[in-house]
């Protein structure tokens, strides 16, 4: 999939170019971009490496640990078919937890084993069950609670204040999940009914 | 509001290191360990970051977009949505590195600070990759009759697509 968005970008990009006749600066595009694939890289980097830093300490610290017990309730209202001491529940509350704290690399695991759990109990093995589909909404949704790479964007391109989308984020990303968990309520009263 | 968004991580960071370090945490260690992983990301991310740059810029530069879409525009200016906006939110829930560069573009272009500059940013951290993730997740355990749950996770983003036009205009007018 992303190869296709990748290989039309590209072909679109300089056969439009071409057709329009920006040649000239076309040549200029296809050698600088690299070059600023790597400025926006060197850029992101020091931000990105004192957060994970950060989060790291909170992790250490048993914060994430937490955080996963206060969703913990939370989540079995949203999946009324999983039992309370489902391991999978354990694994959705530290996936949702270490998304909502910006530690990517450390959601995906636990998003990863939260699967696993879900499909031992699945009956029929090529197809999901409810509590997947609701999971895997609830987890494209995003809950991030400091958006890192975005802050170290915004700097870079000298914002006056880089973190002022934090609010905006955290509140488009409640009305994206609660609508999102809503429609999957709705369809799956209706299947029962 | 936006005097909270100011305080945000300055007080998390403060509340985090104060924590750890009641916690008797070696906090010190531990954040050596944590950004010796953001340098790995980094690097880790690096490829798809350069390859995506290029193609976007490439792609964007073109002007492909305005002139494909150029029927939208009355629509678009009716409601007061900038167009620039359009290529980001088609993007988005395919791929997190393309919606990234396009997002480096639009704030290259249009400034930070800039109604669409803000929009843009807002969008990038209010929704993940759906797609992507919907693969990843079911691939790992080999479902393939996925439900409902590409529709309501694209449901969703479109949600927050809407919602974040909303609150940002609300918030910076």
């Amino acid at each position: 999939m992303v190869s296709v968005i990748w290989g039309f970008f590209i072909v679109i990009g300089v056969f439009f170019s071409i057709f329009t006749g920006q040649v000239e600066p076309l040549n200029n595009q296809i050698l600088k971009g690299a070059s600023e694939g790597i400025s926006i890289l060197m850029e992101m980097m020091p931000v990105l490496v004192l957060w994970t830093g950060v989060m790291k300490i909170a992790e250490d610290a048993g914060i994430l640990q937490k955080f996963s017990n206060l969703v913990r309730p939370v989540l079995h209202l949203i999946f009324p078919s999983l039992d309370k001491n489902d391991p999978a529940l354990g694994y959705i509350a530290s996936n949702i937890a270490a998304n909502a704290l910006g530690l990517g690399s450390a959601a995906t695991p636990f998003g990863l084993k939260a699967m696993d759990e879900l499909q031992k109990k699945n009956p029929k093995k090529d197809t999901a069950t409810e509590a997947m589909i609701t999971f895997l909404i609830l987890n494209t949704g995003g809950v991030t609670i400091v958006p890192t790479t975005v802050i170290a964007l915004r700097l870079m391109h000298g914002s006056a204040n880089p973190s002022e989308i934090i609010i905006t984020s955290i509140l488009a990303t409640a009305c994206s999940s609660i609508s999102g968990l809503f429609l999957d309520y709705l369809i799956r009263k209706r299947k029962r009914s | 509001m936006n005097f909270i968004s100011l305080f945000i991580i300055p007080v998390f960071v403060v509340g985090v290191v104060f924590y750890g370090f009641i916690k008797k945490v070696n906090i010190y260690e531990s954040f050596l360990k944590g950004a010796k992983e953001g340098l790995v990301m980094t690097f880790h991310i690096a490829p798809a970051v350069i390859a995506m740059v290029f193609a976007t810029n490439l792609f964007l530069n073109s002007h492909f977009i305005e002139w494909a879409f150029q029927f939208m525009y009355p629509v678009f200016r009716a409601i007061h949505v900038p167009i620039e906006i359009l290529p980001m939110a088609l993007v988005r829930p395919i791929s997190g590195t393309a919606s990234l560069a396009i997002l480096n573009n639009i704030l290259m272009v249009y400034g930070p600070d800039s109604f669409v500059g803000r929009l843009a940013s807002t969008l990038q951290g209010c929704t993940d990759t759906t797609i992507y993730v919907l693969a990843l997740y079911f691939g790992s355990i080999k479902v393939t009759k996925t439900g409902h749950a590409l529709g309501a996770g694209l449901f969703a983003d479109l949600i927050g697509i809407l919602a974040s036009f909303v609150i940002v205009s609300a918030f910076f007018g």
